[in-house]
C-alpha cells in the first residue's frame, strides 16, 4: 500500500499515523501542505490529527483551502481512498468532501480519554476488519468533535449505512452519538477518535490496527 | 523618542536598592541610559539572578555519572543509554496566571517547551503541578478554569502529551495559585545545543513570531514614570500561540539537523536582554545588537520596550555565517521570522543600537557575572508542637471524606482536558502516580512523576523538603522505574523575612539530603519568591519533577489488580498523623510534625520493589490519605472491591514514609514474603483485593457508591 499523510503547519499526529500506516506494511510518503501535487500511484491518502493552522478559524477552514487540500478532493474524486482522523476529519469536511459540521463538543471543554465506539458497518476499505457492532476502545482527544448535520442527512447517513462508528457513551453531544462517516462512495472515512493511537499493547488497546490491516489487505488485494 | 530622566523614583520602580544602583554606576562609569537602566533591572531581578537562593541552591547535589548536563542551561541533560538524552525542567508562571489564568498557564506551558527544544529535544511529554485557594474563595473557580484550559489549549496544539501533575487546593493560596510547568524531550546526546556563542563577527539570528509590547516589565515593576514611556498601558502578562511555537519547534530542529546552528538561546523572561547576555557571557564575547532590524509587531516601540519585551515564541541563535541563506530558507517554509539583528564582538561589551543611535553601551560580563548576591538572615523554623490527640474513626467514613474532598477526589475533571496520548507513545496516562512514556522507536521508557507535600515543608522545612524528593522516587519505583534525576521548582513566599528564607534554607537541605542519598541530582528548576499577597504567604512549595528510565515494557509494573490478588502493605505499620491528610479534611487540623524520611529505609524499600517487579502485579506508594487511601484507588482503578484487615486510624490514614502498596496472587505474595525477609524490608499481607466492596474492619461500603464519590467530586465543586 502507497500511502501519503498530508502534513499541515500545526498538525502533530502526522508521525503517529504514519506509524500505524507503517505497521500495517504500507510505503508511506509525508506530503507538505504546500504541494500541489500527490505523488503517483497512491493507494491511501491519510489526513491527520493536530490543530492545522492552530484552529484559531473554525476547525480545518484554512487547511482545506491550503494548495494540497484541492489535490486531495481530485484523488477522491477519482475514488481514491481518504482517511481523515480528528483535524482530518474536520478538514474533510470543511472541503466538503464529507457532509456536516463538527461544533464545539457539548459540556464545552477539550475530552481527552479512550472511548468505547460502536462498528456501525463492516462494509467499506476501512472497517471491514471488523464485525458488525463490535465494540472497540479507540481514544479521543478533541474540543470541536460534536458532528452535527441537519435531519434529512442524518437520517440519509444512516439510512444508506454510511455512519461507520458512534459513540457507545456520547461524550461529545454528536448527532445520534455519530463518531464517524463515510462518503457516498464508502472511499472516504473521517471520523473524530485515533485509531492510530490504539495499535500496540503499550497503547492500552490495540483496537486501532484492525482499520490499517484491513486498509492494507484491501489494497494488496486490489 | 526622548528617554525619561534617572530618578531616584524611577531606580526603585525598577527594582534596585539603593546600593545594587551603586554597583551598577561603578560598571557603567557614568549615569545609565533608560534602556541600560531597564537591561540592568531585568538581569538583576530576582527571577533572572536568584540573587536571594544562589548561595543555597549551590549547596544540591547537581552531579552523577548519569548527568550530562546540570542547572546552568536552559534544562537539564540526562544519559538514558544508546546515545539518548532526556532533556527537562520545571519552571513556575505563578504570578502571571493569577492576573490572567489562561495565558498565565499557557506561557507557562510555552517557555518550559521552549528551554527543552531550545536544547535540540523535541519534547515528549509534559506535566503540570497546580496550587489555588480553598473552592469556595471567590477566585478559585475562575483560576481553575483558566488554568487548566490554558495548560490544555497550549499543550494540546503543541502536541506534547501531558502525563501528569498535581492539583492541590489550601487557603494559603487564595492571593497567589501557583502554575509549575514541566516538559522533558528527547534527544541524540552527540546532538546537544547550548547557549555559549562561539567566535567573533558571527551573525546574531532573531527567530520566531514578532516583538510586540506585551510583557514588557514583565520581570521588573511598573510605575507611573514607566507608563509615561508607553502611550498604552498593557497588561504585563504574555499572549501565547501555540501554533507558532509547534511552528518554532519543527524551523529549530530542522535547522539544528542542518549543522547552521552554532548556539541557540530561547527568550523567556527579560527577553532579548536575557537571551543576548547569556550568549555573549558563556562564550566570552561581546553582542551587537541593531534594533532597527528587530521584527517588529508595532510601530514605534522603543530600544526600552524591544529590550523588555517577553513576546513569546521567540529565539535567539548564532549561526554559522556560511549557512545563512540555509537557514532562512527553513523558516520561510515555516513562515516564521528570521532576521540577522547583530553580530558577536571580541570586545566585552553589551552595545544596543536603536535609530542609529546607541541606546545602551555597557560591559556584558559585568551585568550578568557581577549580579548581586544575598546572604539573607534567616531563622530556623521552630519545631512543630506535639499533635493533640486523634479521636478514631470510622474508617469508611475517614475514607468518604477524603475522596469526597477536592484534594484527593479523581482529578479526571482536569487531566482529561490535556491531551495524554499524542504522540502515540503513552503507556500510562494519567490517574494514579508517575505517567509512562515509551522512548520513540526503542525497548525504553521514561517515567515521570511531580510531588510535595507543602503542608509537611511548612511544619517542618527539612523533613518536608526531604520527603518531596522521597515521594517522587517511590512513585517512579512503583512504576518499574530507576529514578534518575530530579528538578526543582521552588515557590516561597518573601526571602526578605527571616522566616521565610528560613523555610527556603531547611527545604532545600532536606531536598539536597533526599535527592544525595537516593541519587536523583537536580539538574535544573527554577526560584519563585514573593509568592504573597496582603504580607501573608503561600504554604513553602517546593515541587519536585523527577524522572526515571525504564529498561524494557517487561519491566514496567502494570496496574492489573485482579479479584483475589493480596494486599501486602511494604514498609512497615502506619503510625504518624501528624499533619496528614486525614487530619486536614476530617478535623481541619493541621498540627503536628510532618512525617520523618529514613532515607535508609526509602532506599531500601524501592529497591526491593525494583528487585521483585516480577512477582508485583500492581503498586501504589502510599503517602496522602494513607493506607487506607491508596488501598482504595487501586481497587477503584480496577473495579474490584478490597478487604483491608487493618481497623485503628493510624494504621490506616498514618502517613509514614517509606512504604507501598502491592497487589499480587498467592505465589507471589510467598515470593515476596521470603524475599523482603532477605532485603530487611518489612512486609505484611493486609488484605483481599475481591468482591464490589471496599470493606475495613467490620465496615463497608459498595465501591460503586464510593467510585461515585471519587469521580463526582471535582465535576460537582467546579462545573
Amino acid at each position: 500500500m502507497r500511502a501519503a499523510v498530508i502534513v499541515f503547519p500545526g498538525s502533530n499526529c502526522d508521525r503517529d499515523l504514519a506509524e500505524a500506516l507503517r505497521g500495517a506494511g504500507a510505503d508511506v510518503r509525508m506530503v507538505w501542505h504546500k504541494e500541489t501535487a500527490l505523488p503517483q500511484g497512491l493507494d491511501l491518502v491519510a489526513i491527520p490529527g493536530g490543530f492545522s493552522f492552530g484552529d484559531y478559524l473554525r476547525c480545518g477552514a484554512i487547511a482545506a483551502r491550503s494548495p494540497v487540500a484541492a489535490e486531495v478532493v481530485r484523488f477522491a474524486g477519482r475514488g481514491g481512498p481518504v482517511l481523515g482522523i480528528c483535524n482530518g476529519f474536520q478538514v474533510l469536511v470543511e472541503t466538503g468532501l464529507l457532509p456536516g459540521a463538527l461544533m464545539r463538543n457539548a459540556g464545552l471543554k477539550f475530552i481527552c480519554r479512550t472511548a468505547r465506539l460502536s462498528v456501525q458497518t463492516t462494509d467499506s476499505l476501512f472497517t471491514s476488519g471488523y464485525k458488525p457492532l463490535q465494540d472497540i476502545d479507540i481514544p479521543v482527544a478533541h474540543h470541536d468533535g460534536n458532528y452535527q448535520a441537519d435531519e434529512a442527512t442524518l437520517d440519509r447517513l444512516e439510512g444508506e449505512g454510511r455512519v461507520a462508528f458512534t459513540y457507545a457513551e456520547n461524550l461529545n453531544g454528536s448527532a445520534r452519538s455519530i463518531a464517524g462517516i463515510l462518503s457516498e462512495n464508502r472511499r472516504v472515512l473521517g471520523m473524530m477518535p485515533h485509531p492510530e493511537r490504539a495499535c500496540d499493547p503499550a497503547h492500552g488497546s490495540t483496537d486501532g490496527a484492525a482499520m490499517f490491516a484491513a486498509l492494507a489487505g484491501a489494497m494488496l488485494a486490489a | 523618542m526622548e528617554e525619561p530622566e534617572i530618578t531616584e523614583e524611577l531606580i526603585a520602580a525598577h527594582g534596585l536598592k539603593p546600593d545594587e544602583y551603586d554597583r551598577l554606576l561603578e560598571i557603567v562609569g557614568r549615569t545609565p541610559t533608560f534602556t541600560e537602566l531597564g537591561i540592568f533591572s531585568a538581569m538583576w531581578n530576582e527571577h533572572c539572578s536568584y540573587k536571594s537562593s544562589k548561595r543555597w541552591l549551590r549547596t544540591l547535589p547537581t552531579e552523577g555519572p548519569q548527568v550530562i548536563c546540570g542547572p546552568g542551561e536552559n534544562a537539564g541533560v540526562v544519559d538514558i543509554g544508546d546515545g539518548q538524552a532526556v532533556v527537562f525542567k520545571m519552571e513556575s508562571h505563578n504570578h502571571p496566571s493569577y492576573i490572567e489564568p489562561y495565558q498565565g498557564a499557557a506561557t507557562g506551558v510555552g517557555g518550559i517547551l521552549r528551554d527543552v527544544f531550545t536544547m535540540g529535544a523535541r519534547p515528549i511529554a509534559a506535566m503540570n503541578a497546580l496550587s489555588f485557594g480553598m473552592p469556595d474563595h471567590p477566585k478559585t473557580r475562575q483560576l481553575v478554569h483558566g488554568v487548566v484550559e490554558g495548560v490544555g489549549g497550549y499543550g494540546n496544539c503543541f502536541g506534547v502529551p501531558t502525563v501528569g501533575g498535581e492539583v492541590r487546593f489550601h487557603r494559603a493560596y487564595n492571593g497567589n495559585c501557583l502554575v509549575n510547568a514541566f516538559a522533558a524531550g528527547l534527544v541524540d546526546a552527540d546532538n546537544i545545543f547550548y547557549s555559549a556563542a562561539s567566535g567573533v563577527g558571527m551573525p546574531v539570528v532573531y527567530l520566531g513570531a514578532k516583538t510586540g509590547r506585551d510583557g514588557v516589565g514583565g520581570a521588573t515593576m511598573a510605575s507611573a514614570e514607566f507608563d509615561d514611556t508607553i502611550e498604552e498601558k498593557r497588561p504585563t502578562v504574555q499572549v501565547g500561540d501555540p501554533f507558532t511555537e509547534k511552528r518554532l519547534l519543527e524551523a529549530c530542529l530542522e535547522l539544528m539537523a542542518s549543522g547552521a546552528v552554532i548556539s541557540i538561546q530561547d527568550m523567556g523572561a527579560a527577553g532579548l536582554t536575557c537571551s543576548a547576555v547569556e550568549m555573549g557571557d558563556k562564550g566570552g564575547l561581546g553582542i551587537r545588537l541593531d534594533l532597527d532590524r528587530v521584527p517588529a509587531r508595532e510601530t514605534g516601540m522603543t530600544a526600552y520596550e524591544m529590550m523588555l519585551s517577553e513576546s513569546q515564541e521567540r529565539m535567539l541563535m548564532v549561526l554559522k555565517p556560511e549557512r545563512e541563506a540555509d537557514a532562512k530558507a527553513i523558516f520561510d517554509k515555516w513562515d516564521l521570522d528570521f532576521a540577522v539583528v547583530g553580530e558577536t564582538i571580541a570586545e566585552d561589551r553589551f552595545i544596543v543600537m536603536h535609530g542609529n543611535a546607541v541606546k545602551a553601551d555597557v560591559p556584558l560580563r559585568a551585568l550578568s557575572g557581577n549580579a548581586p548576591e544575598y546572604d539573607r538572615p534567616w531563622v530556623e523554623t521552630p519545631a512543630a508542637e506535639p499533635m493533640a490527640d486523634v479521636p478514631e474513626i470510622d474508617p469508611i467514613d475517614g475514607l468518604k471524606a477524603l475522596i469526597g474532598s477536592v484534594n484527593y477526589c479523581s482529578r479526571a475533571w482536569v487531566y482529561r482536558q490535556y491531551d495524554s496520548q499524542v504522540m502515540a507513545d503513552t503507556a500510562r496516562t494519567p490517574g494514579m502516580g508517575a505517567g509512562i512514556v515509551r522512548v520513540h522507536g526503542t525497548e525504553k521508557l521514561l517515567a515521570f512523576t511531580s510531588d510535595v507535600t507543602p503542608r509537611y515543608v511548612r511544619a517542618n522545612p527539612f523533613e518536608g523538603g526531604k520527603q518531596a524528593v522521597a515521594e517522587a522516587y517511590r512513585n517512579l519505583t512503583a512504576v518499574g522505574a530507576t529514578p534518575l534525576a530530579s528538578t526543582d521548582n521552588l515557590n516561597f513566599g518573601n526571602p526578605e523575612k527571616p522566616e521565610i528564607m528560613g523555610q527556603f534554607v531547611g527545604a532545600i537541605k532536606g531536598i539536597g539530603a533526599a535527592c544525595a542519598a537516593l541519587d536523583m541530582p537536580i539538574v535544573s528548576g527554577n526560584v519563585s519568591l514573593y509568592n504573597e499577597t496582603d504580607g501573608s504567604a503561600i504554604l513553602p512549595t517546593p515541587t519536585i519533577g523527577a524522572v526515571g528510565l525504564i529498561a524494557h515494557a517487561d519491566d514496567v509494573i502494570g496496574a492489573e489488580v485482579r479479584d483475589g490478588h493480596v494486599a501486602l502493605l511494604i514498609g512497615g505499620t502506619g503510625t504518624h498523623l501528624g499533619q496528614s491528610a486525614l487530619l486536614a479534611e476530617v478535623f481541619n487540623r493541621e498540627d503536628g510534625d510532618a512525617p520523618h524520611v529514613d532515607l535508609d529505609a526509602e532506599r531500601r524499600a524501592g529497591d526491593f520493589i525494583r528487585a521483585n517487579r516480577a512477582h508485583v502485579k500492581a503498586c501504589t506508594d502510599i503517602s496522602d490519605g494513607g493506607l487506607a487511601l491508596a488501598a482504595f484507588e487501586l481497587a477503584e482503578a480496577a473495579g474490584v472491591g478490597v478487604t483491608l484487615d487493618v481497623t485503628g486510624t493510624a494504621e490506616l490514614f498514618g502517613e509514614d514514609q517509606g512504604r507501598y502498596l502491592v497487589a499480587c496472587n498467592f505465589d507471589q505474595a510467598e515470593a515476596l514474603m521470603v524475599a523482603a525477609a532477605e532485603a530487611g524490608v518489612e512486609i505484611a499481607s493486609v488484605g483481599r483485593f475481591t468482591g464490589d466492596k471496599v470493606r475495613i474492619g467490620r465496615s463497608a461500603a459498595p465501591l460503586d457508591e464510593l467510585s461515585a464519590i471519587y469521580r463526582g467530586t471535582f465535576g460537582a465543586v467546579f462545573d
